[in-house]
């Protein structure tokens, strides 16, 4: 019998728990190892606290077949880790260690992850205490000894206008052995502000997981609230979601690509680029007024219509900011200087994002077809995305003109979609949420798959709320892909990830 | 090069008229909200409870809105009632923290900062940007002011790279428990006199994250704020407009 459960996902998906088989502690190993050998990989693992002990949730994804995996287990104090056999669960366990103080045994680099208080009292695998807040990047850096090693710490505060985040580089002359990156300063504690809801404040909560990401996070949510309410939401509604997403990666695209020739002192689309981005962010504010589209997406729909004259506008100026983001942005690509900037740097191999389970651009640019809009398309299952794009090198560059060539499909994408805006009404009411279920609902944000996995309790209230941004997996291949570099190589390989602090520390 | 030039041509002048002209801004864009007194004592009381974040209140059953805690959600109870509605109005930076309550009279601008003070910051303020445990839609929209639209150098106004280089601090973010310290160790490395800045919601009073257990509700108990710029995320015309106002250049 193959124990775990395997189901079909469209854009969400809700099971009840009792349809969940409690696996063996080994018998849930071996099945995610073997899935993992196959063709899965680990989308999101995360505890609940159970009767007794605590309540493990895997979920995989089989790209390929459309389909996730769901396992279930439970674990006491301890469990042998994963991680030495699957890298991509190296987080994932941290994350456990730190909220429920279990030991994942064996696992080969046991830090803190966000450095908050312990979600359940009791003993600190790190033996700090409980009435005292950890204190944020105290752990132990690995360190590189040896004559003419020198350390380089940076953060969290940072010279721009950036978010915080602690950086150790162990550097022999200009070049970086090893990077170490150290988060947490961001974390609000989004996961426990959702337990007992969806509470009033939980959706501008989600909106606000990862500002850039405003469209996405909220999607996520909508869909996995409606998935758990079993509401099927207009072909309408799905339309302008889309709209907004794609609106969001062109301007973070467009944003990022500025940066990345900025970054290289290519001044003139940089420039442009940051002008554009602007434009972009005021497309989407014409749809709901604000720039980062707080306020469209609700559980439910959208709160926001597109009439024929607003769609009209939206095409005419799109069309006018094509043609300009073509030339600021061919400029940049055609100029050898440029090139001779971005080939070759920050190299990740396709068997390290694979074996770090990276997803988004980062894992596109590395040759890993994983593009959530895909696999899980909206709607009704007809899919109007059927060329991901696909670089292989891995370096600055790659990543660099997957945004390039991401940014003139969005084009294509959002003309199509204002052509063919089907009919119907825009927010359906929300019964209660199913009783004791597991939903699960997965979006293509700008920078790569979200994954939300909700938990009802017997009242049909959220009894966890789990959360995976494309960061939470990215940030260790920005530490891959600085290893043999020039420390001053690092703001553009970092620019070319542009990973989220807040998207990460929730 | 040719293309370079011809590029540059091509994509044109861009920098805006501001602050001689009012900017443009779209339909559907949510400022400066108008009260209307319509409702009962019960009925203000009963919208007042719906807000999430305790945005809304009724003093003498007068509906009040505080702009330091709203959001400017596009759900607000009081608006769905028709009590309230939002302007097109992006000037919304006060200098105190009580002048953005607002009940039914006239929004109090920031005002200038004092003569010595602008003597010393007038025509040349450097800026360092703190941002402790937002969700980074207020940095974006302060890195803008940077493109070539806003072009906040022409004010004579900068980001700069050290608090030891700068005149004051400009804050974001609810103030995480885990970035409290560098917050106050950053404010310490600036020389004084100085200027502290909250820009957003989570700032000035905690956001969409007020009460977390992991943050606190702004920079208010932790710091001396000059001024404040509401908004979730502020508009950059907002916070450029509180900008110029505090140096008494509108």
């Amino acid at each position: 019998m193959n124990p775990s459960r395997v189901i079909r996902l469209r854009h969400g998906a809700c099971v009840p728990l009792a349809e969940l088989p409690r696996l063996e502690f080994s018998s849930f190993r071996n099945t995610l190892l073997d899935e993992v050998a196959g063709e899965a990989r680990v989308v999101s693992l995360f505890g609940h606290p159970g009767g007794e002990g605590l309540d493990l949730y895997a979920v995989l994804a089989r790209d390929w077949k459309g389909e996730l995996v769901l396992l279930h287990t439970r674990v006491k104090e301890s469990f042998p880790s994963l991680t030495p056999e699957c890298p991509q669960v190296h987080l994932f366990e941290r994350e456990l260690a730190e909220q429920y103080g279990v030991r994942p045994q064996g696992h080969p680099w046991l830090k803190p992850v966000r450095f908050h208080q312990r979600w359940v009292k009791g003993a600190d695998i790190w033996g700090r205490r409980d009435d005292e807040h950890p204190i944020p990047g105290d752990m132990d850096f690995y360190r590189v000894e040896g004559e003419e090693v020198h350390e380089v710490a940076v953060g969290p505060v940072h010279a721009g206008v950036i978010e915080p985040g602690h950086f150790r580089f162990q550097c022999h002359g200009e070049e970086v052995m090893h990077l170490e990156i150290s988060l947490g300063y961001q974390h609000r504690g989004i996961e426990q502000m959702l337990r007992g809801g969806p509470h009033p404040a939980s959706i501008y909560q989600l909106e606000a997981a990862a500002g850039d990401t405003t469209i996405g996070h909220a999607t996520a949510y909508s869909q996995l609230i409606e998935s758990l309410a079993g509401v099927k939401v207009s072909l309408r509604t799905h339309a302008i979601r889309a709209i907004a997403l794609e609106l969001e990666r062109l301007a973070n695209h467009v944003g990022d690509i500025g940066a990345l020739a900025g970054d290289v002192g290519f001044l003139p689309t940089a420039s442009f680029c940051g002008r554009l981005r602007g434009d972009y962010l005021n497309l989407t504010a014409e749809l709901c007024g604000s720039r980062f589209g707080r306020g469209l997406v609700r559980p439910g729909g959208v709160q926001f219509d597109l009439d024929p004259a607003r769609a009209e506008t939206l095409t005419q100026r799109l069309k006018v900011l094509a043609a300009e983001t073509r030339g600021a942005i061919e400029l940049c690509f055609d100029s050898p200087s440029v090139l001779a900037r971005f080939e070759g740097t920050g190299r990740v191999t396709a068997d390290d994002a694979e074996a770090l389970g990276l997803v988004g651009v980062a894992a596109r640019a590395c040759g890993l077809v994983r593009d959530v809009r895909l696999h899980r398309n909206f709607g009704n299952g007809e899919t109007r995305f059927d060329t991901p794009v696909i670089e292989t090198d891995g370096d600055v560059f790659a990543r660099g003109n997957v945004r390039r060539r991401e940014i003139y499909a969005s084009h294509r994408l959002i003309d199509e979609d204002l052509k063919r805006l089907p009919a119907g009404e825009i927010r359906t009411a929300l019964p209660a949420l199913a009783p004791e279920s597991l939903g699960i609902s997965l979006c293509e944000g700008w920078r790569g798959e979200l994954v939300h996995v909700g938990i009802t309790d017997a009242q049909g209230r959220l009894a966890r709320y789990k959360i995976v941004d494309p960061s939470f997996h990215n940030w260790s291949a920005l530490a891959m892909a600085l290893r043999g570099e020039q420390i001053s190589d690092f703001p553009l390989c970092n620019k070319s990830f542009n990973l989220s602090y807040c998207g990460f520390d929730l | 090069m040719l293309n370079i030039v011809r590029e540059r041509l091509r994509q044109g002048h861009r920098t805006g008229t501001f602050p001689k002209e009012a900017p443009k801004l779209p339909e559907r864009f949510r400022g400066l909200p108008t009260i209307a007194q319509n409702l009962t004592p019960a009925e203000c009381a009963e919208v007042a409870a719906a807000c999430p974040f305790a945005a809304l209140g009724c003093s003498d059953s007068q509906l009040q809105i505080d702009l330091g805690r709203c959001l400017f959600c596009a759900d607000c109870p009081a608006a769905a009632r028709g009590a309230l509605t939002f302007s097109g109005d992006y000037r919304l930076a006060v200098r105190k923290r009580e002048d953005l309550l607002l009940e039914d009279k006239a929004h109090r601008l920031a005002d200038k900062l004092d003569k010595r003070m602008r003597k010393l910051f007038g025509r040349s303020l450097k800026l360092r940007q703190v941002s402790a445990g937002g969700c980074n839609a207020c940095e974006a929209d302060l890195n803008v002011l940077g493109t070539l639209v806003f072009d906040l150098g022409r004010f004579g106004i900068q980001f700069v790279a050290s608090p030891r280089h700068a005149d004051g601090l400009i804050v974001t973010g609810a103030v995480t428990e885990n970035m409290k310290g560098a917050l106050l160790e950053t404010y310490a490395a600036v020389p004084e006199p100085k200027l502290v800045i909250a820009s957003g919601a989570c700032a000035i009073a905690g956001g969409p994250f007020r009460d977390s257990p992991e943050a606190h509700n702004g920079i208010g108990d932790l710091l001396p704020v000059d001024l404040y710029i509401p908004g979730c995320p502020p508009h950059p015309y907002t916070a450029l407009d509180g900008l110029l106002r505090l140096l008494g250049r509108l």
